[in-house]
C-alpha cells in the first residue's frame, strides 16, 4: 500500500485507507481510482498527473 | 475571433494562480498566444508542501516538479524567467520590463501573489529574521537549517503551526510566540486550538502565547537571542517569520488600479479596467482576502473560461481549509464574517468537533480535530445544503 500527495495542496491520498466517504474502498490502489476522480481539496484532476507518492508502507 | 482576441494574453506571476490559469486557458484556447513572465526561476513547485517537507524526508529540489523551459513547452508559451514587469502602460495596452522591453497585450492577469508582512524590531540582529514564502525562500532557510537546530517561529498562525510541527517532528527545537492566547487566531474556536496547542506541545513545541518578540540580538556562536515583550529571553539558531500576508498590490496601484486590502476585482475577476484581471494571493473580492489553494483553482477555472469568450463569475463553494499538523489533523471552516450564532462543541479523546450554528439553527462554519478531521466531507456537504437553503 502506498500514500499519494497532490503537489497542488498537499491532500494525502492514502491507498490503505481509502476514501469511503467518496465511495473509494479501503486498498484501493492509485492507479485503480477512475479517470475523472479529481482532488477532494483542490479539484485538480487524476489525469493532470498532480499527484506524487510520498511513501510506500507495504 | 476577432483581431482583438488574437492579442497576447500575457500572465504576470508564475506560482499556482499564474500557472493553473495558463493550462486551463490552453483547454480552451490552442491558438492565442501566451506569455507568463516571472520575477523567479519560473518553476513549478508544490507552495503548500514547504511546510510539511522536512518530516517527510523530501529535499528542496524533489518540489520542482518542472523547470521554465518544460512549462513552456507544456503551455505552447513563453516563460520569461527571472524578469521584472516595472509598469503597465494602459492606455497602449503595453506592459514594460525593467529591462526596458515592453510586451503588449489583449489581456493582462496579475497573478503577484502576497508579501509576508514584516514586523519592525530593535536589536541589531533584526535583519537576520527569515520568512518562507516561496522556493528560494525555503531552499536558503533548508541550508541554514543544521540537524538538530533550534528555531523561533514568530506567529502561531496556520503557517506557523505547521512549521512548528514538521521542524519538531524532524528533531529540532521549536518555540513559537504569538500574541494571541491560542494558536490558529480566528480560523478555529478554542477547543480546537487548544487541541492543536496541546497536541504539538507534546511533540516537543514551546509555546510563548500571550507574548511576541521585541528586539532580536546575536549570541554567542551565531546564534540569535530574542527578547520578548514580556521580558523572557529565548535562543535559537534561526527566527523564522509567519505573521501572515499581505496581497502585493504594488505594480496595481502604481497603474493605477483600484486596490484596498488587496486589487479589487468583481466575480468576473476583473479589476477596475476591463482588460486587466487578477487572481489568486493579491485580489481582494466582496471585501475578502483569500490566500489558500482552493479559491486559487476554482477563480483560475473561471476565469480560463471567461477569457476564453464565455464570461464565467466565480462562485466559491464552502471551502475548508486544511492545517498541516500530523501531530494533530485539523479541518477550519469559519462561520461568514457577522454571522450570528455559537459555537457546539463535541470533544473526547480522539478529537474535537466545533459546529458554528447560526439562530436558525443551520450550519454555518466547522473546525475539527483529530480523527474527527475525517467528518470533514459530510460538515462540507451539510455547510452547501444550508448555505443552498
Amino acid at each position: 500500500m502506498k500514500k499519494w500527495q497532490c503537489i497542488v495542496c498537499g491532500f494525502v491520498y492514502d491507498e490503505a485507507e481509502g476514501l469511503p466517504e467518496e465511495g473509494i474502498a479501503p486498498g484501493t490502489r492509485w492507479e485503480d481510482i477512475p479517470e475523472d476522480w479529481a482532488c477532494p481539496d483542490c479539484g485538480v484532476a487524476k489525469a493532470d498527473f498532480e499527484m506524487i507518492e510520498i511513501a510506500d508502507c507495504a | 475571433m476577432t483581431a482583438h482576441d488574437s492579442n497576447p494574453l500575457v500572465i504576470i506571476g508564475t506560482g499556482l494562480a499564474g500557472y493553473t490559469l495558463a493550462r486551463e486557458f490552453r483547454r480552451l484556447d490552442a491558438a492565442r498566444p501566451l506569455v507568463l513572465v516571472s520575477h523567479d526561476d519560473g518553476a513549478f513547485y508544490s507552495k503548500p508542501m514547504l511546510s510539511n517537507a522536512l518530516s517527510q524526508g523530501r529535499e528542496v529540489e524533489a518540489l520542482v516538479t518542472a523547470d521554465a523551459d518544460t512549462m513552456a513547452s507544456r503551455l505552447d508559451a513563453r516563460v520569461l524567467a527571472h524578469r521584472e514587469v516595472v509598469a503597465i502602460d494602459r492606455e497602449r495596452r503595453r506592459v514594460r520590463l525593467a529591462d526596458g522591453e515592453t510586451l503588449d497585450y489583449g489581456k493582462l492577469v496579475l497573478a503577484v501573489g502576497a508579501r509576508p508582512i514584516r514586523i519592525p524590531l530593535q536589536g541589531e540582529a533584526a535583519d537576520r529574521v527569515s520568512s518562507i514564502n516561496n522556493l528560494e525562500d525555503y531552499r536558503r532557510f533548508r541550508q541554514a537549517l543544521r540537524p538538530g537546530a533550534t528555531v523561533l517561529i514568530m506567529g502561531a498562525g496556520l503557517i506557523g503551526c505547521e512549521f512548528a510541527n514538521d521542524l519538531a517532528a524532524s528533531g529540532h527545537g521549536v518555540t513559537v510566540t504569538d500574541p494571541a492566547p491560542l494558536p490558529l487566531g480566528r480560523l478555529a474556536p478554542p477547543a480546537n486550538a487548544e487541541r492543536l496547542r496541546d497536541a504539538l506541545q507534546a511533540l516537543g513545541v514551546a509555546w510563548c502565547l500571550g507574548d511576541h518578540v521585541v528586539r532580536l540580538d546575536e549570541a554567542a556562536d551565531g546564534r540569535l537571542e530574542a527578547t520578548l515583550a514580556g521580558g523572557e529571553r529565548v535562543e535559537a539558531d534561526l527566527v523564522l517569520s509567519a505573521v501572515g500576508l499581505r496581497p502585493d498590490t504594488r505594480l496595481a496601484e502604481a497603474a493605477g488600479l483600484v486596490c484596498r486590502r488587496g486589487i479589487v476585482v468583481d466575480h468576473l475577476l476583473r479589476t477596475s479596467d476591463p482588460d486587466i484581471h487578477a487572481l489568486g494571493d493579491c485580489i481582494e473580492l466582496d471585501g475578502q482576502v483569500l490566500p489558500f489553494v482552493q479559491p486559487i483553482m476554482i477563480g483560475a477555472r473561471a476565469l480560463a473560461r471567461t477569457l476564453a469568450g464565455h464570461p464565467t463569475e466565480v462562485d466559491y463553494p464552502p471551502m475548508p481549509v486544511v492545517v498541516k499538523t500530523p501531530a494533530c489533523p485539523t479541518v477550519v471552516a469559519p462561520p461568514p464574517a457577522g454571522a450570528e450564532g455559537e459555537w457546539r462543541v463535541e470533544a473526547d479523546e480522539s478529537g474535537v468537533e466545533s459546529r458554528f450554528v447560526d439562530t436558525a439553527g443551520r450550519l454555518r462554519g466547522f473546525a475539527l480535530s483529530g480523527d474527527r478531521a475525517a467528518r470533514r466531507q459530510a460538515l462540507t456537504a451539510e455547510l452547501e445544503a444550508a448555505a443552498d437553503a
